[in-house]
């Protein structure tokens, strides 16, 4: 098996965590992984990105445009950016909700989220939106869209892992009080 | 032996251990920093771990250990080894008892750095070895071969790593704690023939290294992280020549055809008797490497020497870029070029809508942002320049704030401004400077401005820590490296001891007060100070957080336009706050003029 997966969205989002915890959940299988990530200035709420492989013999941790068969995006504008990194044919799992840079704010850029949200759904053949606010508000909290993301995500089949594998590296790796919340998470599907 | 997922900085602390070290001591810097945070998180009780004040007292740090038979490791950014470069030029004259591995994290692109310099260059400029790892895993047996090399050669050597292997993650194996070598100090023996450096010893021992360096290029023409992979038979006169993590892009780039390949670990000194059998019968080779063309010049230098006539390529000759970070994508499309063969078609995407930039920022409720704005309301109307310096507070350059000037280098605010103002005397100058930069090199700076005569103000932006690189403390935190609870090195008392007698502390997030004390203090004459104390966010819990009362904002959208603060955005006509960024700092409360703000409460 190879997958090569791209998390991307705005610093501080969580995108490094769910990186983590999907790369324990490969390596519970015993897959081989190799990640790289965006770390130091631009995690101060600038656009930031996780390289996520895996399978075995891959050479480096980054992944050639064109070769993704995922994005996890946190953020519209965001999984725009990284779309040329995606596969013909390649899955994508978007939050719906834009965080507004301060550039837009003060009118230096702009953000124009419908043509955004079109250009995603006429690119992306395989499109998960999540909806954050409804996820956030049905979870009563705002801090764990990145595992409402990932289980999506792997929900998708193209993670290669199972929802039992990142259950078992969120007890890995998370301490305890932060467990029930993950699940509910990670397991979290709006009602239709 | 068992498997553990790591980071690249983290294998290559827990190679440093498992080599034996008894002393590790740095400065923080990204892409550097999480090797001397896990030597302190995994210490398996005996090493004295130091986050040191700069790079320059960790590297004397790590020299006054190793003269006394310890093995010892320093880590550093690569600016960083600039600071460092007066002991180290030096020490490689006088060399070391016990084994010292410098560790350089070097920064394609750059990404977190002023600079795109290559420690590779800086070894043969200081004629000491230097091991360059390709990945996580090698990077976490080479710091091993590193410390043994060292150890022999009684003398430092580098390792390097860049970006993308120190933040890279593998799952790779790893020894147990009882598979640790160790090593116990014989202590500092005196003779004074030996460890004090003058001219004669100083040129007896040069002779010595350019000998030792000699001999060391054929015995590492047969290191196994040097090698020369034979080429499958179809590109028969190719070659391609690469290093570090461009080894896998290249790999990668590749897909399966197989020219012959040269990965170089030890670039310095390099591996003359490797290279010349990888030349042997080539025509052409590409070298693909990030920042210098290290590769490309020495086997460039290998071709003249012995007579071999190979059209070495590389960055010197356009193919690849000069310039910025490597990626697959780049690699790829330089070696199907080289290789005379075009790449499947890249099925290209249509334009994309605009979309909106995003530079990082201060964080929402970041001290540093209200330090800024209370300046720039005192000294509205004025003539004025603002120095910056290194940290998160380099960030007030974004609009709104506009409040950074110029930023250089760590601590060179100060003394930029002071330059400013012998020239410009009628401008009021300003140098922020973080509370880490401060002790690490801030200090000199206004010991300089102070006996020189200058007329500026020093603003300290203490928001005890050293929040950019991830939190370390510093000597005015009153916390070491190793948890211990120490005296705090007060920057008042500093300042005053100087001779400053304007040295004023005020909470930022007291905007009134912050901008009433800043009017007072740039009016004294000479070198004055004041002092911004408030915690950096990241490290502290917000108490509660501001609300827009919808009923009263009239839309006037002051609060976004002046601060600029990622909680606050623009929707229907109203100023709204995002609860889960806000951390209740009241900046905003604060300047709203029909006072439709409230409910923050900020951190003590």
């Amino acid at each position: 098996m190879r997958k090569n997966i791209i998390l991307c969205g705005v610093g501080g989002q969580g995108t490094v965590l769910a990186s983590k915890l999907a790369a324990a959940a490969a390596m519970n299988r015993g897959f081989g992984v190799k990640t790289a990530e965006t770390i130091g200035m631009a995690q101060r709420g600038g656009s930031v990105f996780s390289h996520l492989r895996i399978g075995d013999d891959i050479a480096s941790p980054l992944i050639a445009k064109g070769q993704a068969d995922l994005i996890i995006g946190f953020e519209p504008a965001e999984t725009v950016r990284m779309l040329p990194y995606l596969k013909k044919g390649g899955s994508a799992v978007v939050s719906s909700r834009p965080i507004m840079p301060v550039s837009a704010s003060i009118g230096a850029s702009v953000y124009p989220l419908g043509e955004i949200m079109d250009y995603l759904k006429s690119r992306v053949e395989n499109l998960t939106i999540v909806d954050s606010d409804r996820a956030a508000a049905d979870l009563g909290s705002d801090r764990v869209l990145n595992v409402v993301l990932l289980g999506a995500a792997v929900r998708t089949g193209e993670l290669g892992v199972t929802e039992e594998d990142v259950m078992e590296a969120i007890h890995q790796r998370l301490a305890e009080k932060f467990h029930a919340l993950n699940e509910k998470a990670l397991m979290y599907t709006a009602d239709k | 032996m068992h498997k553990e997922f790591l980071m690249g900085n983290e294998a290559i602390a827990l190679g440093a251990i498992a080599a034996g070290i008894n002393l590790a001591a740095g400065y923080p810097g990204t892409p550097s920093t999480e090797v001397l945070e896990t030597v302190a998180k995994r210490n398996p009780g005996g090493i004295h771990v130091e986050w040191s004040v700069n790079e320059k007292a960790a590297m004397e740090v790590a020299a006054g250990a190793a003269y006394s038979g310890a093995r010892t490791l320093v880590t550093m950014k690569q600016v960083g080894l600039n600071v460092a470069s007066d002991p180290l030029m030096s020490l490689e004259y006088i060399g070391v008892k016990g084994g010292m591995v410098i560790m350089v994290a070097d920064d394609p692109g750059p990404i977190s750095s002023q600079t795109e310099q290559d420690t590779r260059s800086f070894a043969s400029f200081s004629k000491l070895p230097l091991f360059d790892p390709s990945s996580v895993s090698e990077a976490y047996t080479m710091i091993q071969d590193a410390f043994g090399l060292s150890e022999r050669i009684k003398s430092p050597v580098f390792f390097r790593a860049t970006t993308r292997v120190d933040h890279g993650y593998e799952a790779i194996d790893v020894k147990d704690t009882g598979e640790y070598n160790t090593n116990t100090p014989e202590g500092f023996i005196k003779d004074s023939s030996k460890w004090v450096i003058f001219p004669r010893l100083s040129v007896k021992n040069h002779a010595l290294i350019e000998k030792r360096n000699a001999e060391l290029s054929d015995e590492l023409s047969s290191y196994p992280g040097n090698t020369v992979k034979a080429g499958d038979g179809k590109y028969p006169r190719l070659g391609i020549a690469s290093h570090g993590v461009n080894w896998g892009y290249t790999l990668d780039a590749l897909g399966g055809r197989l020219p012959r390949l040269l990965k170089i670990a030890t670039p310095f000194p390099f591996p003359e008797k490797l290279a010349v059998e990888f030349l042997t019968d080539l025509d052409e080779v590409l070298c693909v490497e990030e920042l210098d063309p290290v590769i490309e010049r020495a086997l460039t230098y290998v071709c003249g020497k012995y007579g071999l006539k190979v059209n070495i390529r590389g960055k010197l000759t356009g193919d690849i870029p000069p310039a910025g970070e490597n990626n697959v994508d780049i690699v790829k499309a330089a070696v199907n070029r080289f290789l005379g063969e075009t790449a499947e078609d890249d099925a290209k995407l249509p334009e994309p809508p605009p979309l909106p930039v995003r530079p990082p920022v201060l964080c929402a409720g970041c001290p540093h942002r209200a330090s800024f704005y209370a300046v720039k309301q005192a000294m509205k109307g004025q003539k004025t320049v603002y120095c910056g310096d290194i940290g998160c507070y380099t960030l007030g350059n974004a609009q709104p704030l506009d409040m950074c000037d110029t930023c250089l280098c760590m601590g060179a605010g100060i003394n930029i401004a002071q330059g400013i103002y012998h020239i410009e005397p009628d401008t009021k100058c300003f140098a922020f400077v973080g509370d880490s930069t401060f002790f690490a090199s801030g200090i000199t700076g206004v010991v300089n401005a102070f006996y020189n005569q200058a007329d500026l103000t020093l603003i300290v932006l203490d928001n005890s820590t050293t929040a950019m690189t991830g939190h370390q403390p510093h000597p005015g935190t009153g916390v070491t490296a190793m948890g211990q609870i120490v005296e705090k090195v007060s920057t008042e008392a500093v300042l005053r001891a100087i001779g400053l007698t304007t040295v004023e502390t005020v909470d930022p997030l007291d905007h009134k007060p912050a901008v009433e004390t800043v009017k007072r203090a740039a009016a004294q004459p000479g070198v004055k100070a004041v002092i911004f104390r408030s915690p950096c966010v990241a490290v502290t819990k917000p108490k509660g957080r501001s609300k827009v009362n919808a009923d009263k904002c009239v839309g006037c959208r002051r609060c976004i336009k002046e601060l600029g603060c990622p909680g606050l955005t623009f929707r229907d006509g109203k100023a709204v706050i995002d609860d889960s960024l806000c951390t209740g700092c009241t900046l905003c409360e604060q300047i709203c003029p029909v006072s439709a703000i409230s409910g923050g409460e900020k951190n003590a």
